[in-house]
């Protein structure tokens, strides 16, 4: 069994952290524990994806620390600013795209954004502004009422919102959520120059190769407990799982006696035998199982290596038991 | 103080109320046209003066307060409602910006728009019937004054409502026949000895009174009274308010 050190136990804040969650819980009125005790450092100008399935609490985790939503315990800390006491130097530190489109469908793509600059105390700064809605292809759309441009379009003036005063920290929730392809390649360009300048972006996320393709750590959220935070490639190397697969000459009735034990398994046809073997490994154990196929007279005709996805990975994490994962 | 998010919020609403300038100014300042045409111009010229007030005048001061406090009501009202309603509330949520600074700049723009809707009535007036203004200084006080607090009541009430029906309930169901009751059209000492003491625990009759008084010089109730009412009326809003962005009922879960 893999055990998993992973950040959510860290007693202390990091140097390094921008972001520090410390024993943040959420029990709303009816009883419902939506978290339990998070402790997270996320660090700065890292890309942090949070991944979960529905319910898990990543909206509920992002919301308290923006302010959207009151903790019933635990505290949090914004570039070294507690968000309850300190909550005018905190929030202008951070920004946020929610995960539903909410938008002043009457107000102009321009206005609505120098109204997000004014909100968080910024002056108005049209060269910025400018630069935003162009890296955004919204610069045509400046005058635009909000009301007319597509569900894609409408995403991205959420992001320009959230960027419009200047956040170190960037919340993307769910920021995907109904783009098409293009859009959703272009926003991982717009999120990596992001990061290039400085900026720490989370993002909670249902497209794991979104996660895969573009943080540096993950969190697993599930039934409201942080599961683990872990390097991206860490976490790949540590619960990636390799497999071999060898394509038969013959069909197989069952695996052999001598072969069982072995972590082989069997396609229904008979022509495929797939053999598991742990990534962390130093013996993969490979080679002695082709010298055994060879002792029982099995010919294959081709093999083929594979390492198991982050998709993988994280299903099997939230199907695990608590105990098990431990 | 964040000034910049104060005057992004004032922008923001003021913008909304040009948007919708037939809703927001055209169509109160004509529907208190068409009272002054009945009864200012057609049955005012027929009624008697009333403290020496010719009907016309008297009523001037009712029917701008009974624009004022609907609109200033609706206006604070629909402006903190619609970000609930549309989810863009997130965004006033998550800034840095405090409970007062949110009420400046909703609170003032609706209290604005109050202010520029009852001066045009006002304006509008002298088309239909001749009125002197006894003490202009104090009338302006007024106005203001009763904007900024029913602005804030509407806020309340923007802040309370969690659907449309509840957003027109109170000003149509509980301010709108205050004004009516509170003198708008009538002195209170035509009502009778018993109704008089009841018409005191209408706070809108302090508000028709002090106003009517910076108009004629006469007033039902003292103007120290008329004052002190409407000051303390504005700082049970605030609390109200200030106690709701401490709580977070109804806008934080």
């Amino acid at each position: 069994m893999t055990s998993i050190p992973s950040d959510p136990a860290a007693p202390t804040t990091r140097a390094d952290a921008i972001v520090s969650v410390r024993g943040v819980g959420k029990t709303y009125k009816g009883g419902f524990e939506a978290l339990k005790s998070i402790n997270l450092d996320i660090r700065r100008g890292e890309i942090l994806a949070l991944l979960g399935p529905n319910g898990a609490g990543k909206t509920t985790l992002i919301s308290i620390i923006c302010g959207i939503v009151n903790a019933t315990e635990g505290s949090v800390v914004a570039d070294g600013h507690d968000i309850v006491r300190d909550y005018r130097a905190a929030r202008s530190t951070i920004g946020l795209v929610p995960q539903e489109l909410h938008t002043d469908a009457f107000e102009s793509v321009l206005s609505t954004l120098r109204f997000s600059r004014g909100l968080f105390g910024k002056p108005p700064n049209p060269a910025h502004l400018e630069k935003i809605l162009r890296e955004l292809s919204l610069w045509d759309k400046r005058n635009n009422k909000i009301m007319t441009l597509s569900g894609g379009m409408k995403r991205r003036v959420m992001i320009a919102k959230a960027l419009s005063h200047e956040p170190k920290v960037l919340f993307l929730d769910e920021p995907s959520a109904g783009v098409d392809v293009e859009l959703r390649h272009d926003m991982w360009q717009m999120v990596r120059r992001l990061r290039e300048s400085g900026t720490t972006i989370i993002l909670t996320t249902h497209y794991i190769e979104e996660a895969e393709e573009m943080a540096d750590r993950i969190g697993v959220i599930n039934k409201g407990e942080l599961i683990l935070v872990e390097d991206k490639h860490t976490l790949m190397r540590k619960l990636g799982k390799k497999q071999l697969t060898l394509t038969l000459q013959q069909p197989m009735q069952a695996i052999p006696p001598g072969l069982v034990g072995l972590p082989l398994e069997l396609s229904g046809d008979g022509l495929t035998l797939v053999y598991t073997f742990d990534t962390q490994s130093d013996e993969t154990g490979i080679a002695g199982l082709l010298r055994r196929l060879g002792e029982h007279g099995i010919d294959f005709k081709d093999l083929q290596s594979s390492e198991s996805s982050l998709e993988e990975i994280f299903v099997s994490l939230v199907r695990k038991p608590r105990e098990e994962r431990a | 103080m964040n000034i910049h998010g104060i005057r992004a919020i004032y922008r923001f609403e003021m913008a909304r109320t040009f948007r919708t300038l037939m809703q927001s100014i055209a169509a109160p300042v004509l529907s208190t046209s068409l009272y002054f045409i009945v009864f200012g111009a057609a049955i005012g010229s027929r009624m008697g003066d009333i403290d020496g007030t010719s009907y016309g005048a008297f009523i001037i001061p009712g029917l701008i307060m009974l624009s004022l406090l609907g609109e200033s009501v609706s206006n604070a009202s629909f402006g903190i409602y619609m970000p609930k309603w549309a989810g863009t509330i997130y965004e006033l949520l998550s800034a840095p910006v405090s409970w007062i600074e949110v009420v400046i700049g909703y609170v003032g723009a609706a209290a604005t728009k109050s202010v520029i809707l009852g001066l045009l009535i006002l304006v509008t007036a002298r088309f239909f019937v001749d009125y002197e203004i006894a003490h202009p200084f104090w009338m302006f006080g007024f106005l203001v004054l009763t904007a900024i607090t029913f602005s804030l009541f509407g806020f309340i009430i923007g802040l309370w409502a969690d659907d449309f029906q509840k957003l027109q309930v109170v000003p149509l169901m509980v301010v709108t026949p205050l004004t009516f009751l509170g003198g708008a059209f009538y002195s209170i000492s035509m009502l009778p000895p018993f109704w008089q003491k009841v018409t005191l625990f209408n706070p809108v009759v302090y508000l028709i009174s002090g106003f009517r008084w910076s108009f004629t010089g006469r007033a039902d109730v003292h103007i120290a009274v008329s004052t002190g009412m409407t000051l303390g009326f504005l700082v049970i809003c605030l609390g109200i308010v200030w106690w709701i962005f401490r709580s977070g009922w109804k806008l934080r879960t």
